[in-house]
This record gives structure tokens, C-alpha cells and sequence, in this order.
């Protein structure tokens, strides 16, 4: 049942032959198709614009008011491609391997070895953009260091790396658009996916400004849709990033892949109070620098200046002398929750660590770090108040990054014919764990490498589709008209934020950073009765057009059964790997421990007719490099 | 802390508006603006009265969706900030707050706090940015850009499509919007090809979008979220006057 497609031949070779044997669609052709992709971050930007060059119509849907607000702005640190301009022995293999033993090896080996392989002609294409990456004195492009690897790989645009990338594929967007093969449809949320004879041949979206729905008809559709890491309420998304596109397609069929492998980002500002929306995220690439502490004695109340060299505990470091403070996401967000949870905690509510700039301020002088940081630095202030070049920063984990997502083969495309999938809303190259700078990356390469080829290759065996017949279109359209009103006639005395706080509680208590059996099954308890109170207690105001409680009471409808799945998943799962961890499964020194004879394989959920879910297995086959057990020590 | 909120109110672009007032106490001076907003809608909603609507979305300054207008500051009465950046240890305890919609004749009201600013992206679409398609580049290390015009064209690159600079500007002028992206490209030797017919189609765009002239009071410059320099206008007009 499961099928991944991967093609045969050595491994360095797999898809310069999958682009030599795919099929193709002339010139003159393609304008007869039309291909629905949904988002417009880096993955679905990059996509339209570049089938809308190969001559294909395409519709761009977006909830945002522009299609340049989406996440990837917030994106910070940079991007990774194995260009080896530093001469410190990089090349596509040592990004490969970096890639998949940074996923704790449950990532699909031919995937990976293709985004790395692509990376090279990525920053290629952005340059030529216009992309403002950081240069040397002599006009060369300039790199750093991320978490998990040994080489400086990682290509940056100050802190805002993700911004410029997207300003990259959102103008190359809008001049297709110009050009007219592109029809932007701004303010317009997926509502459900619609399947003919098996096959994904368009969706149904709201406008969100009238309330008009209507069904939208094509040859093709792709889901950009990005991550779904804010079912945690706090977490370093923006406050519309959402799972309904993805959980709708989902509910049409589509098959969902690992959903609990959510990455908890090390270096995220740490809550200060209960009225809090959202945490800030602090780009990885400070811990090229910063160097983490708190102090020894557990309960040290004195303020970070007062406590001497000899009473701080350098965790990081001291556990994994050859990474140190550079050490992968799971591995550091997990110890700074250890050094949290035995009292160690800093901070007003004793629930961060230090992130300390003193020791390369120092060293290289205020100026080299203002210049490396400064904007970072300027943002932490006008977030906290506080001065980092003054006092250590203040940091903590928060839910980040979904390394789970729709299932897809290697041609991006889902068990349902004629879904594509890209970016952070499919699964596949990141494993357990996704490392830093990866994930523009990956949005990039499915966006405009990827998907291009293969939705040819789909949509060359496919007859251009004709609209519906009205009848068909009038009872998708209905049912989920009622499905919003619903939700506005439930009228009781909880709002949409209020359950999504309580969801976002449960989870990061029971299904965090660290999971057990006994507290998963508690929350799956927990996460029945507030999904059965979601349906007596909701309040939304009335209004059918303008509502911005409506849209978030349909999204978190659709959270609260994601975080169900989410739940299954964990227990399921009897091992800890990367961003999951059992408490069961670990070693006598507190690392994560695999189980490969059991669960070398990617979970795979199909929903059934009752809402109930099946398991499939994709077996991880690993041909090229060896699994072994993953240490940064 | 407690504050009195004046927001305007206004069902949808035809309607007429008006300030209505909202007493707020029990407030954190850790609050930023939004999430003070997020709580009188709680209130609102249980009380069976509508919701303000306002949009906000990545929360930390870099979508560019969130601002409004404070006691006739446009986004936030710091300076260069964005209104989420905004908190209310900004303001003092018992403060009265004027909270408003940016007022531009080419950035329709839709509903209270919530604008259209879709013009800046036609803008855009009219010639902001480099027409290489997939799959043409170069080896990225063989355009070679110094340090210092790298640097410059990421300052101009750094706008975020916020809209301030519009808002604060007495004419309503999308001077620096516009001419930050054509300076950005402009700097960059992938971007002269284009640059000619890149500054006339995007100026003319910005007036048929009916923004206003630029009569250089650098008021724009002042409220940036991003400090993007007026010097971009300049370059903006030579290019022009070049093309």
C-alpha cells in the first residue's frame, strides 16, 4: 500500500534519472493545464511562479491579505547548501549524511541525498534574484555555522534570511501575475479538498472578507501550507499558522506521516506571563557565539553578573565537548528542559536559561558581534526590554518546527493522485529532527526544483479537466457551510483562543519535549472531553462575512483532531528518536534510544470512514550509509 | 494597569466610522498591543458585542501585518518599532489610547483596524524584481558584489510592506516603499539589465494606485520599522530621471 517511488540506480544518480525518464508536456500544451497551489510561503511562491514560467495556469490561494506575509518571513538564521566555498571539506555526500543523522535516521535516505544535491543550484537561482546574502570584503559570498555539523554550510541574509528568500519567490510570483499566467486569490482559505475518481482535482475555499465559498476546479493541487507547530498555542509561529488545509485533504484521504515529531526550538524567548501569545524566536546562529549556562546550585536567585565563573554549569559544553553549544535542536532543547526541571531555571518565572555574549564580546570586541548579531540583539530588546550586550539573554524551548506532514512519495505527491505536497506540510527529509537552515532549504528545492518536474510528469497523463457539474459543486459547497454555521449556532461562553490555550497545555505537558505512556494516555483522555466540550461551549460571534473568530474556531475544530492523532502517534511510537522522546527509551546517560529492529519505519496514518485511524508502515531502507547510533559527544 | 481604548469602529469600507471608548483595567505592562486587543475581544465576545477587528500575525515585527495607528502614531510610539513590538510598559498606567486605522486614500478601510494594502503589491508586480526564471542562473560566487553594496542593497531590502512609511506621509506618497525596492535592485549588477523600464513602470503604477507625491519631509524615514533611508527616494528619482 505504501508506495514511495523511489527510483532505482545508485543513489547519486537517482534523480538526474528520474529528470532524464520523466515524462513531458510541449509548450503549446501546457497552458491547457491548471494546476491550484495553495500558500504562498517559500514552497508554494517558489512552485507557482515557476510552473506559471514552464507556460501552466495557475491559481495561488492565500489566506493573507499579500502573499509576502507568509511564515517564511520569520525565518532567521539562514540557509544550508553544500557548496564548499570554505574549503572545510563539505561537499553534497557530508551534507547527506549530516541531514540524516541529524533526523536520528528516520528520514528517506533518497529524499535527503536530493535536497542536498539541489542545495547548490538554489543559491544559485536566489542570487540571480537578487537576494542580499551576506559577502565578504572581496565580493564572495560569506557563510557561518548551524546546529548539528562541523562545517560552515550555512548562507545568510542578516537575521532575516527567510524574509529575503520569500521577497526572492514572492517577485518572481508577481511577475507572473503581471505576465497573467498566475491569478492571485488573497484572503481565501482552503476549506476541503476535491477528489474525483481517486484524484485530487481541486479545492474548496472561503473568501474570507465576503464569506463566499466556492469550489475550485483543476488538473492539479499542490498544498504549501506550512507547519502546524501553533496546535502547542504558544510557539514560535505566527498566530494564523494553521493544520486545516492539510487535516481537510487529510480527512478527503490523504495519508499523514509521523505527526508528532515537533521540533522544540532551543533558543526562543521564554514566557513571561499568562496573557502571552506567542515566543519569539532567537536564530539559532547565536550559538555560533553565545555560550549557555545556568547555575550550579539549583534555586540561584542572584542575578547573572554576581554568580562567579566556578558556579555556572556550561551544560552544553560539558556534555558534548566536540558540538558544545552547537549541538542539534532535540538534543539542546531537551537538556535546557532537564536543567529547567531539576531548579536550575533562570529568569522571572525560573523557566529559561542563559544564553551568555560576554566571553566573544571579549574576545572579538563589541563591534565584530554587533555587526555578526546586532539586529537580533536590537529585536531582543524591543521585545524584553532588555540589553544583551549588557546581560545574557534570557532563552528557552518552544514548539517549532512540524518535521511530520501530509505522506508523500519521492515526486512530492500524496497516496491521493494529483495532491502535491511541499515544504514543512509534507514529511520526508527531516527525520525525527530537522537541523538548522534546513528548512528554507527544503521549502526552496520542493518549490522550485522539485514539484516543477514531477507535476509534469503527473499531468502528462492526464486530460485537462472541465468544470463540474453545478450539482456536484452545490453539495461540497454545502456541506461545508454547514459545517461553519454549525459552529456559529453552538453559542456558548468559550471562545475559539480560550480552548486553544487549554489544547496547547495539554500538549506541552503530556506531549512535549518528553513523553511517557501514562501521561500520553492521560491526554488522550483530556483531549476527548475538550474536544466533546469544543462542541457545547464554543463562542463565536454571528456574521457570516468579515469574522475572524469564525476562521479560528474552523481552525482549531480542525486542531483538536489533529492533536488526537498526534497523541496516537507518541504512543505508538515505543522508542525515542530525535525530537521524540520516551522516557522509556533512553540510555543510562539520558540520550535518546532508537528501537530500528521495531521502528525503523515512518508512521503513516490513514483515517477510516468512523474517524478512526489505521496504521501503515514505510519501512526505511538505509543502502548508503550505514545506521548507527547518533552522538554529538 | 489600566487604560481607556478610543477605536475606530467601522463595519466596512462604505459605512461611516466613529471612536468608541472601552475601559480596560487588570492589564500587564509585558502586554504587547495585539495581545491588549486579544483581551478586550474575550471581553467583547462574552459580552455578545463584536470584536475589534484588527490583524496581526507573526507577532515579532517582520510580516508587516499588523499596524495601526496610536494616538497618531503611526504603528507604535517608539521609534521604528511595529505596533506588535509595541507593549504597554510603553505607556502609563491610567493612559488614554487613540487607536486608529492608517488613513490613506489608496489603502481602503475593510472593517475597524483592518486595511487593503494590495496596491504595494501591484507596485511590485510592475517591475520589483529581477526577471530570471527557474533554472537560469549562474554559479551564485560569479556575480561578485563588494561588501559594502551588499550591505546597502539588504538595508533597501529590508522593508517589510508594512505601509507606515504611506501613513505618516502627508501626501500619502509611496516614495519609500517604492524606491527602496528599486535601489535594492538597482545596487546589484543582476539588476541593472532591468533597471530602466523596472523605475518607469513601477513609478507610473504607484500613481495610477493613487498615491501622492513625494515632497521630502523624511517623515517616512522616521517611523520605518526598518530604517530604510530616504536616500532610496533619491535613487528612486535618479534612475527615473536616467530612464
Amino acid at each position: 500500500m505504501i508506495d514511495s517511488k523511489i527510483p532505482p540506480g545508485p543513489i547519486q544518480e537517482k534523480w538526474t534519472q528520474y529528470k532524464a525518464s520523466c515524462r513531458l508536456i510541449n509548450p503549446a500544451n501546457r497552458r491547457k493545464y491548471r494546476v491550484i497551489v495553495v500558500g504562498t510561503g517559500l514552497a508554494g511562491s517558489s512552485c507557482a511562479a515557476s510552473l506559471s514560467e514552464l507556460g501552466f495556469q495557475v491559481e495561488v490561494f492565500t489566506f493573507h491579505e499579500s502573499p509576502r506575509r507568509a511564515h517564511s518571513v520569520a525565518a532567521q538564521g539562514g540557509i544550508n547548501a553544500a557548496k564548499d566555498y570554505k574549503n572545510d571539506g563539505d561537499s553534497i555526500w557530508r551534507m547527506f549524511y549530516d541531514t540524516v543523522k541529524g533526523g536520528d535516521f528516520r528520514s528517506r535516505e533518497a529524499n535527503v541525498y536530493r535536497m542536498a544535491e539541489c542545495s547548490l543550484a538554489l543559491i544559485d537561482q536566489a542570487v540571480a534574484q537578487g537576494v542580499p546574502f551576506a559577502r565578504e570584503y572581496s565580493g564572495y559570498l560569506s557563510n557561518r555555522s548551524f546546529g548539528g555539523v562541523q562545517v560552515s554550510r550555512t548562507f545568510y541574509a542578516r537575521g532575516q534570511t527567510g524574509q529575503q528568500l520569500l521577497q526572492g519567490a514572492y517577485q518572481a510570483l508577481m511577475r507572473q501575475s503581471q505576465i497573467g499566467n498566475v491569478r492571485l486569490h488573497t484572503r481565501h482559505e482552503m476549506m476541503d479538498l476535491w477528489v474525483e475518481e481517486g484524484k485530487a482535482k481541486g479545492i474548496v475555499a472561503r473568501n474570507l472578507d465576503t464569506g463566499e465559498i466556492k469550489l475550485h476546479v483543476a488538473d492539479a493541487v499542490v498544498l504549501a501550507t506550512g507547519g502546524y507547530g501553533k496546535i502547542y498555542y504558544l510557539s514560535t509561529l505566527a498566530m494564523n499558522c494553521n493544520a486545516s488545509a492539510i487535516w481537510r485533504a487529510h480527512k478527503q484521504g490523504a495519508f499523514f506521516a509521523a505527526p508528532s515529531w515537533t521540533q522544540f526550538h532551543p533558543t526562543s524567548l521564554p514566557q513571561m506571563g499568562d496573557y502571552q501569545s506567542k515566543l519569539t524566536l532567537m536564530s539559532e546562529s547565536l550559538r555560533n557565539d553565545g555560550r549557555i549556562w545556568v547555575p550550579i546550585k539549583s534555586g540561584d536567585n542572584r542575578p547573572p553578573h554576581e554568580i562567579p565563573e566556578e558556579e555556572r554549569d556550561y551544560y552544553l559544553e560539558r556534555k558534548y565537548p566536540s558540538y558544545g553549544n552547537l549541538a542539534p535542536r532535540d538534543i539542546s532543547s531537551r537538556a535546557a528542559k532537564e536543567q529547567i526541571d531539576n531548579g536550575h531555571g533562570v529568569g522571572p518565572m525560573n523557566n529559561a536559561v542563559y544564553l551568555d555574549f560576554k566571553d566573544a564580546i571579549n574576545r572579538d570586541g563589541k563591534t565584530a558581534i554587533e555587526k555578526r548579531y546586532g539586529n537580533l540583539f536590537y529585536m531582543y530588546k524591543k521585545i524584553t526590554g532588555m540589553d544583551a550586550f549588557k546581560e545574557p539573554m534570557l532563552i528557552s524551548p518552544s514548539a517549532h518546527f512540524s518535521m511530520g506532514g501530509l505522506w508523500v512519495d519521492y515526486e512530492l505527491m500524496s497516496n491521493l493522485e494529483g495532491l502535491f505536497v511541499l515544504g514543512e506540510a509534507n514529511f520526508a527529509d527531516h527525520g525525527a529532527n530537522r537541523l538548522g537552515a534546513n528548512s528554507l532549504l527544503q521549502a526552496c528545492v520542493d518549490g522550485y526544483f522539485i514539484s516543477p518536474h514531477t507535476i509534469m510528469n503527473y499531468l502528462a497523463g492526464e486530460k485537462p479537466i472541465e468544470d463540474p457539474k453545478p450539482e456536484l459543486s452545490h453539495e461540497i459547497i454545502d456541506t461545508n457551510q454547514k459545517r461553519l454555521d454549525n459552529l456559529l449556532a453552538i453559542q456558548g461562553n468559550k471562545t475559539a483562543e480560550e480552548f486553544h490555550k487549554e489544547l496547547g497545555k495539554i500538549l506541552y505537558n503530556k506531549c512535549g519535549l518528553i513523553r511517557e505512556k501514562q501521561t500520553l494516555l492521560k491526554a488522550k483522555t483530556e483531549l476527548k472531553n475538550l474536544r466533546d466540550s469544543f462542541y457545547k461551549e464554543l463562542l463565536v460571534p454571528k456574521g457570516s462575512s468579515l469574522n475572524f473568530e469564525l476562521e479560528k474556531a474552523a481552525r482549531m475544530e480542525d486542531y483538536l483532531e489533529l492533536a488526537q492523532l498526534i497523541v496516537e502517534d507518541a504512543l505508538q511510537r515505543e522508542e525515542s528518536c530525535g525530537a521524540h522522546f520516551r522516557a522509556e527509551h533512553q540510555t543510562p546517560d539520558g540520550e535518546a534510544k532508537r528501537n530500528d529492529n521495531e521502528f525503523q519505519f515512518v508512521s503513516v496514518w490513514e483515517i477510516l470512514e468512523n474517524g478512526n485511524h489505521n496504521l501503515h508502515k514505510e519501512h526505511l531502507d538505509f543502502e548508503s550509509i550505514k545506521v548507527s547510533e547518533r552522538s554529538y559527544k | 494597569m489600566k487604560l481607556t481604548l478610543h477605536i475606530w469602529r467601522q463595519e466596512n469600507q462604505k459605512s461611516k466610522g466613529r471612536f468608541e471608548t472601552y475601559e480596560l483595567s487588570g492589564l500587564d505592562p509585558q502586554m504587547s498591543v495585539p495581545e491588549m486587543l486579544d483581551f478586550l475581544n474575550e471581553k467583547l465576545i462574552k459580552d455578545g458585542k463584536d470584536p475589534i477587528a484588527f490583524e496581526s500575525d507573526c507577532r515579532e515585527g517582520i510580516c508587516g501585518q499588523c499596524g495601526f495607528v496610536i494616538n497618531g502614531h503611526i504603528q507604535s510610539p517608539e521609534k521604528h518599532a511595529t505596533t506588535c513590538q509595541t507593549h504597554l510598559r510603553s505607556f502609563n498606567d491610567g493612559d488614554e489610547l487613540f487607536l486608529e486605522p492608517f488613513r490613506a486614500a489608496a489603502f481602503p478601510i475593510k472593517k475597524d483596524l483592518c486595511i487593503d494594502r494590495t496596491a504595494l503589491d501591484r507596485i511590485i508586480a510592475k517591475g520589483g524584481y529581477i526577471g530570471v526564471n527557474t533554472g537560469q542562473a549562474p554559479e551564485a560566487n560569479s556575480i561578485l558584489i563588494g561588501h559594502y553594496t551588499a550591505e546597502s542593497a539588504f538595508d533597501a531590502a529590508a522593508c517589510i510592506g508594512c505601509g507606515a512609511c504611506v501613513a505618516v506621509c502627508k501626501n500619502a506618497s509611496a516614495a519609500l516603499f517604492t524606491g527602496a525596492k528599486i535601489s535594492h535592485l538597482a545596487m546589484l549588477p543582476q539588476g541593472k539589465m532591468e533597471a530602466k523600464n523596472r523605475v518607469k513602470s513601477m513609478v507610473a503604477q504607484m500613481d495610477q494606485e493613487g498615491f501622492g507625491s513625494c515632497t521630502f519631509t523624511g517623515a517616512c524615514q522616521e517611523v520605518c520599522p526598518q530604517s530604510i533611508s530616504v536616500a532610496n527616494i533619491v535613487t528612486m528619482n535618479r534612475e527615473f530621471w536616467k530612464s
